[in-house]
């Protein structure tokens, strides 16, 4: 029952999406190479009412309003770094999901790299230090009593 | 045992990290425009028919730019601050960039605003709450489109600019003023600016 119900409320809302995304498509259908670059463009920048959307995906104020402004600096012919530049320098970095790279930024880049060195260096010494060990044990020939416990063991098993 | 205390450590440092990451307010984002020429506007002075006004004509004061509207509920929250803050007359103006006053409002439902009447009542709303809540305002500019806004990367009004003599942003506040913030943060920075 409660399954039917959220199936009917997603669906719904996959309509409504449907609905809004296809007004607002419908501004630049005339030209599909210009609405190919929107799309493109709007979906690297992040809108910053509602944070983790894009401004593609967004149907906030701001969003509607970013994407008729890049519209206008396409239709002006303007390049897609410049477009991003024009972002920028009105909301910062942030408004990029990619952001550059920098001094601020370089824990965010070299972090993932930095935690995987790590981690190999903690496993080759894990590696190093177990053989070691299984070299001593190895080394080592059985005692009469442990030779005598192992095989009682083994028949254990045997006579399962 | 020794080993178990490096593995309890980069836990407790992981706690740390999150705790302190979990603690910001994701809504602050830094203005890449403190520091930087306030964005060039010339929009038409509320009340004042035919008048325009822009930062240039603020050159040589030190003032603040409160973007506000009517259909802000924050901004309602902030309001009596302004109010106040204007009331003990140090000086300092503010001026009011009206901020979308209908487009912004998500009640009304701008196909049914006919094209030439939206001016007219974004113009009367605008007054119309001043007249009710105070008018803490030097002037307010009205930015019908949020053409200016995008200009000031207005994201969540009410947003609240200091801008020296020579017209550079010095700080930017989003969100509503509280008396806190306005004492401790924004009036030693004006006053700072004033020397």
């Amino acid at each position: 029952m409660i399954l039917a119900r959220t199936l009917i409320f997603a669906l719904s809302l996959l309509s409504t999406a449907a609905f809004a995304s296809a007004t607002n498509e419908a501004a630049l259908a005339e030209d599909p190479v210009a609405e190919r670059r929107l799309q493109d463009l709007s979906r690297e920048l992040r809108c910053l009412v509602c944070q983790n959307e894009t401004i593609a995906d967004s149907n906030a104020e701001l969003a509607v309003d970013l994407r008729r402004e890049i519209r206008g600096m396409i239709r002006d012919g303007r390049s897609d770094s410049d477009i991003l530049e024009f972002m920028v320098t009105r909301y910062g970095d942030f408004v990029l999901y990619r952001p550059p790279v920098k001094g601020i930024t370089l824990l965010l880049w070299a972090g993932p790299i930095l935690l995987l060195f790590i981690g190999i260096f903690a496993m080759r010494g894990y590696l190093k230090r177990r053989s070691a060990q299984v070299a001593v044990t190895n080394a080592k020939p059985l005692s009469a009593e442990d030779t005598r416990r192992a095989d009682a063991l083994l028949k254990e098993i045997d006579d399962k | 045992m020794n080993r178990y205390y490096w593995i309890l450590g980069a836990f407790a440092a992981l706690v740390v990290l999150l705790a302190v990451g979990l603690n910001l307010n994701p809504r602050e984002v830094p203005s890449p425009l403190v520091g930087k020429p306030a964005p060039a506007f010339k929009l038409a002075v509320l009340g004042k028919a035919d008048t325009t006004m822009g930062p240039e004509d603020m050159k040589g004061k030190v003032w603040l730019l409160n973007v506000w509207a009517s259909w802000c509920v924050s901004c309602r929250q902030e309001h009596p601050v302004l109010v106040d803050f204007s009331r003990r007359g140090n000086g300092t103006p503010v001026v009011g960039l009206n901020y979308k006053e209908l487009r912004g409002d998500g009640a009304i439902d701008m196909r049914r605003v006919p094209a030439e009447q939206e001016v007219p009542m974004a113009l009367e709303r605008a007054q119309g709450w001043l007249k009710e809540h105070g008018d803490p305002y030097l002037l307010t500019v009205m930015d019908i489109d949020g053409r200016v806004g995008i200009d000031y990367g207005v994201y969540g009004v009410p947003e609240t600019y200091v801008i020296d003599k020579a017209g550079i942003i010095r700080m930017k506040h989003t969100g509503p003023v509280s008396p806190q913030i306005l004492n401790d943060k924004i009036l030693p920075l004006v006053a700072e600016l004033n020397k």
